[in-house]
């Protein structure tokens, strides 16, 4: 127990270093780019019909003269305090818009992890235990052409068969368009989803199964699969006793470390599909010079890969007995 | 003795029995590696049989072609009978883990995510399975928690245990033994060696694959001498007490290469498969080799036993 607290205080700590150094290298980057707040706040057309006076105002008020050092430190003693800052662009709280754009977000990053990681651990499964069959080359020809696709021209290919030539799926945005909120039910925003979703799965799926694919062949290979033969277990039996058991882990292990890659890809998928993520707005946010929204959402998203990571690396002791029962340290 | 033994029935009766492995090599020439080429061996009820020959004589593939789990690029050929019946793919499929069991050298055969209690049962979890298993390891003196463990949980004195344990789940009428006491001190070997012993006691035919002649003298009822993919000689136990009770210039050797018989050993080595000479393999060994020895050499009987040598008398 006690060496599980101190595992876990050591992760928070590795967290926050995390974070600080991430906030910190976005903030240096922004800093060093051509960025006006003013510009991006009120808009070229409003700056130049501004006085000299009005301007000096409101410099002072976003701090542009300040050195960046001060401007970080303001930041981020205020972010401590749950206070992201103001979005240049939508003009509402950083904290309100993230909240709004991830839980659009996170259905579609869901759907897709759990589709690409279960669907991408049984072709692999099968494809390791029947190596050198026709199944085997179908998964392995299919992961590898997936993975040399990029996602975007995926989506892009997905986008033009089923919205455009079939019109049997919306061409983007998260619900119709002209419709009131109210009016808006399940069903449209599923339908809505779909296509972001399917690309996300789709790309997600290869690594997984070409993982799993290379350890379910050790595993066939491994001593203990050929003493349950010699035993006279079947291939089911063999499967379902050791093969599954033992090539889990790792594919968990490999799956929530991915939510890195799902994420990265949502950032194109959404913007393709015109669908309005998290993705999308950190586009938004760096195209438009909204720094506040942009620190926000770095901010967040590395937290979340970091939690990815941080689950894979607990699950590893939960699942596995000779780490949980060997007494090793984690 | 001999004759009580004779009229005991023949489980296991294998034929100049060959494995072969097809493989690619330089380019894309193929070539055929005859690791084993003529083996024979018989066990009877009731009657453990060594199979003693060096490292790399290709002893494991032997057990591996009888429960028919070699891998896919090995070919066998030659003769396997099965209480008299040819033994098939489809009868190895059916009596493997059941009338024909393996015991393994140690827990790396066994799945280290999987308990062991379970994974004796094959994941079988009817109360039959589990009262079978409880009995078992009664038998064994293993207590009932081990079969919570994971198998790196075990000690090294359950370890051996458990593994004999995994062969009494079925019915066992033939049991192979590959190399089950590798790196065991003597009296660890006598202990484990004790089980086999019983199995035998049962009526079951135990077939022990090892490279160590010494412990087969201990506990075998006859030895099969296999040197280079071949057997050179069927012995009976008590032939080993003299060197000139035995036929075959290796056997006669290995011998000599005991510790209480002066721990002499003879230049040369075991020939690699793919420069093996012809006719006869410990010819380049042997002080009366000669032409006829590169010819086809019989496996005959002689004096109770059998040998393939021209000389031996």
């Amino acid at each position: 127990m006690k060496t599980h607290m101190f595992f876990l205080g050591k992760q928070g700590i590795r967290m926050l270093l995390l974070l600080v150094c991430v906030s910190i290298a976005a903030f240096f980057l922004v800093s060093v780019s051509p960025v006006d707040p003013l510009q991006a706040n009120v808009g070229q057309a409003a700056l130049g019909s501004m006085s000299p006076e009005q301007i000096e105002k409101l410099e002072a008020y976003w701090g542009v003269g300040e050195p960046p050092v001060q401007r970080f430190l303001a930041w981020a003693s205020d972010f401590f305090r749950g206070d992201m800052g103001i979005s240049l662009l939508y003009r509402r709280p950083v904290s309100g818009v993230i909240a709004e754009k991830f839980a659009n977000s996170i259905w579609l990053l869901a759907i897709a992890w759990v589709v690409s990681g279960v669907l991408g651990f049984c072709l692999g499964a099968l494809s390791g235990m029947k190596q050198g069959t026709w199944i085997d080359r179908l998964v392995k020809g299919y992961s590898l052409l997936i993975a040399s696709t990029p996602a975007f021209w995926l989506a892009l290919v997905l986008l033009m068969v089923f919205a455009v030539w079939l019109k049997i799926l919306p061409v983007g945005l998260s619900v119709p368009i002209g419709m009131e909120a109210a009016g808006v039910t399940l069903a449209d925003r599923v339908r809505h989803a779909i296509l972001p979703a399917l690309t996300l799965s789709i790309t997600g799926v290869s690594n997984i199964a070409l993982h799993t694919r290379e350890k379910m062949i050790d595993i066939c290979e491994s001593d203990y699969v050929l003493f349950a033969r010699a035993r006279g277990e079947s291939n089911w039996s063999i499967f379902k006793n050791h093969g599954f058991r033992n090539a889990i882990l790792p594919a968990l292990t490999l799956q929530f470390a991915s939510i890195s890659e799902i994420f990265g890809g949502s950032v194109l998928v959404e913007e393709i599909f015109s669908y309005p993520g998290l993705g999308q707005a950190a586009v938004t946010a760096g195209i438009g010079s909204d720094v506040p929204l942009l620190l926000g959402i770095t901010v967040i998203s590395a937290a979340i890969v970091f939690g990815g990571n941080l689950i894979a690396n607990i699950l590893y002791g939960l699942v596995d007995p000779r780490i949980r029962r060997g007494g090793g340290s984690l | 003795m001999e004759s009580g033994k004779n009229t005991r029935k023949v489980i296991l009766d294998i034929e100049n029995l060959s494995v072969s492995f097809s493989q690619y090599d330089k380019g894309f020439a193929k070539a055929d590696l005859d690791v084993i080429r003529d083996l024979n061996v018989t066990v009877h009820e009731g009657e453990m049989v060594a199979v003693v020959g060096s490292s790399g004589s290709g002893k494991s593939l032997l057990a591996h072609g009888i429960l028919g789990i070699l891998p896919y690029n090995a070919r066998l050929g030659g003769r396997m009978l099965y209480e008299g019946e040819e033994l098939t793919r489809k009868r190895q499929e059916a009596l493997r883990g059941n009338e024909i069991v393996l015991v393994p050298q140690s827990v790396a055969f066994l799945d280290p995510l999987m308990k062991i209690g379970p994974q004796i049962r094959k994941g079988k979890k009817d109360a039959a399975a589990r009262e079978k298993l409880d009995r078992i390891f009664e038998g064994y003196h293993l207590k009932k928690e081990v079969q919570e463990l994971y198998p790196f949980e075990l000690s090294g004195g359950m370890n051996r245990r458990v593994l004999v344990s995994t062969a009494m789940m079925g019915n066992p009428r033939l049991v192979i033994a590959d190399e089950p006491t590798p790196g065991l001190h003597m009296k660890m070997v006598r202990r484990v060696m004790e089980h086999f012993r019983e199995m035998a006691d049962r009526g079951a035919g135990v077939l022990l694959i090892t490279h160590d002649l010494e412990q087969a003298l201990e506990v075998a009822d006859r030895v099969a001498v296999f040197y280079a993919g071949t057997t050179v000689e069927d012995a009976d136990v008590k032939d080993f007490i003299k060197e000139e009770t035995l036929r075959h210039p290796y056997s006669r050797a290995l011998w000599r290469a005991l510790p209480q018989n002066g721990f002499r050993f003879i230049g040369g080595t075991q020939p690699y498969v793919k420069d093996m000479p012809k006719g006869c393999p410990f010819g380049p060994r042997c002080d009366r080799y000669c032409e006829a020895c590169q010819g086809e050499i019989p496996y005959r009987k002689l004096r109770g036993g059998k040998v393939r040598c021209l000389y031996a008398q």
